[in-house]
């Protein structure tokens, strides 16, 4: 054991846990706090009530269809970013990250702008009998918008780490590109993908602001659970907006646990010296 | 579809003309439709109405008022937190002790709770229905429905920024320049300024670039915990659902065009910054400590 001569625990731990004990911890336990005093019977009929079921089932069902769209897009993205050099491709880097910092409510009104009936993408879809806008379709897209840069930014990394002479390996006893990719490349990275699918799908589950201006809001069908939560809020009913927000607050924590064990598990596989 | 060989370099896969085409044309015509196009939209739909709308807009007092709370409400939450970030790197990455894992996820949690959540649970720390809201009406302070509320909220959904860009690099640097330093008698801000400082000044700004674009565009917290009174306590991004819900569109876009170029402003900087080495060690380092782990 090395005996540690610095200076400043104290203080910055002290600083430390002050800062995410007020800031972070107490106003979830405050929220836990709250849900809990309502008793179980009543916690329960809140959070299985019919408009919350379908809730948490059009919040689930798209953040499930978002993440897997991304799951293609995200790695295609990554692989075209990592092996291929075509003009602009600095920029094309670049913007992958613009849904991370563009905020939420300007990309929730530019999507809606493109896809309601009269809008760019909207008018050509709807030509084709597919409404976007106002439907579960629209909340997808928002969904897809906001958790794109997930996956690529995990599965970049470990993609131009990626030791050519595997590769080269496999090249000289004869597989085709396919197979190559399908059962070596893809083993790899898959510790990654499934680190950015979670991180992908949390972010889904809990984003608000771009979805709200696209999704037509509609009890029962195009309601997702935290708008369900505002709601209540400005029903003044805050035993409900406490309950169904413990929901929200536990699936989070489940998809942190989640999340923490598969970059874990990834990093199995990319840290070197 | 091996391909043939360009240059010195052996074909790898994928290299092949077609699959590269594809692959290419593909993913650049998904970005534009999903990405490009909606940042283009914001500019085309903030003139559709002229130049003299976009400026009127701009230049309401209700606007000014929203960009004046969203630049103060930076100038608080982000000091605020470059603070607690550099407190917790420190603490975390130049000391061992029981519970860092632990503490390494709480710091985490902001990140992965919905804001909306977030603005709830402050509802319930500094609400009347909250566990200090009563005692604080008594003293006659304001925190819920008010500006301080929605630093708060901000300060909570930013919380892991700074300390997430920190905390792997300096776990990787580890602590023997400042060991160093010490025993040769520096002080401890003496060993940080000079010592510490200038290895992580890059993934610092890094952190402060990002943690001020998510709270100049914090929209779902900040919603629950501000009043939204207009002229008094709202923000850029809630001041764009007020106009866009007005059915004043243009308007609405007119002040989504600001914050999309600080949007690009930040994009511009990351990149900047990264060109520096900021970024590099990458966030699953974060709660796996890579620098201890590897042999």
């Amino acid at each position: 054991m090395r005996r540690n001569v610095l200076p400043g625990l104290r203080l910055s731990l002290g600083v430390t846990l002050l800062y995410v004990g007020l800031i972070v911890v107490l106003p979830l336990a405050a929220l836990v706090f709250k849900a809990a005093s309502l008793g179980p019977e009543d916690y329960w009929r809140i959070v299985s009530s019919s408009r919350a079921l379908a809730s948490y089932r059009v919040t689930v069902l798209c953040a499930l269809g978002a993440t897997l769209f991304n799951l293609f897009f995200g790695l295609g993205l990554a692989w075209v970013l990592t092996r291929y050099r075509f003009p602009g491709w600095r920029l094309v880097d670049a913007m992958v990250d613009l849904p991370f910092a563009l905020p939420t409510a300007v990309a929730g009104i530019a999507l809606t702008a493109l896809f309601t009936t009269n809008g760019w993408f909207g008018s050509v879809l709807a030509d084709l009998g597919i409404k976007v806008a106002y439907t579960p379709l629209g909340i997808m897209i928002a969904m897809c918008f906001t958790s794109l840069p997930f996956i690529v930014r995990t599965v970049q990394p470990v993609l131009e780490d990626l030791d050519p002479a595997l590769e080269e390996a496999a090249q000289s006893l004869g597989g085709s590109d396919w197979t190559i990719f399908r059962t070596i490349i893809l083993p790899l990275l898959t510790p990654a993908i499934l680190a950015g699918l979670s991180l992908s799908f949390a972010r889904s589950l809990g984003e608000f602001g771009a979805i709200i201006f696209i999704a037509g809001n509609q009890p029962m069908s195009t309601e997702i659970t935290a708008l369900l939560v505002f709601i209540r809020l400005e029903e003044y009913d805050y035993q409900a907006a406490a309950a169904i927000s413990s929901v929200l607050l536990f699936t989070a924590f489940l998809m942190l646990a989640l999340t923490n064990w598969m970059q874990s598990r990834a990093l199995r596989y990319t840290v070197r010296n | 579809m091996g391909g043939m060989a360009r240059g010195k370099r052996p074909p790898r896969v994928g290299d092949g003309p077609l699959v590269r085409r594809l692959l290419i044309g593909l993913v650049l015509i998904l970005g534009a439709f999903l990405v490009l196009a909606p940042l283009l939209i914001i500019g085309v739909e903030a003139f559709s109405r002229g130049w003299a709308v976009f400026r009127d807009t701009i230049a309401h007092p209700d606007t000014q008022h929203a960009i004046l709370l969203t630049v103060f409400t930076a100038m608080i939450a982000v000091p605020v937190n470059t603070a607690f970030g550099v407190a917790a790197a420190w603490s975390i990455t130049k000391f061992d002790f029981w519970g860092k894992r632990f503490l390494l996820v709480v710091i985490e949690i902001p990140f992965s709770v919905s804001p909306i959540v977030a603005g709830v649970a402050y509802l319930f720390v500094y609400g009347l229905q909250g566990l200090f809201g009563p005692l604080l009406d008594d003293w006659g302070i304001k925190i819920l429905f008010a500006v301080p509320g929605i630093i708060l909220a901000s300060m909570f959904v930013t919380a892991p920024f700074v300390a997430r860009e920190l905390i792997p690099l300096m776990q990787a640097q580890g602590r023997d320049l400042e060991e160093a330093a010490t025993s040769l008698g520096a002080s401890g801000w003496r060993t940080f300024f000079s010592v510490t400082l200038p290895n992580i000044k890059w993934a610092l700004l890094y952190g402060v670039v990002l943690c001020n674009a998510r709270v100049m565009g914090e929209f779902g917290a900040v919603s629950v915990v501000s009043g939204n009174i207009r002229g008094q306590t709202n923000t850029l991004p809630l001041h764009i659902e007020l106009l866009y819900h007005d059915y004043q569109a243009a308007g609405a876009f007119a002040s989504a065009s600001i914050l999309a170029l600080i949007a690009l402003f930040t994009i511009i900087a990351k990149v900047a910054l990264e060109r520096q080495g900021a970024g590099r060690v990458r966030r699953p380092a974060l709660v796996t400590q890579p620098a201890e782990k590897a042999s």
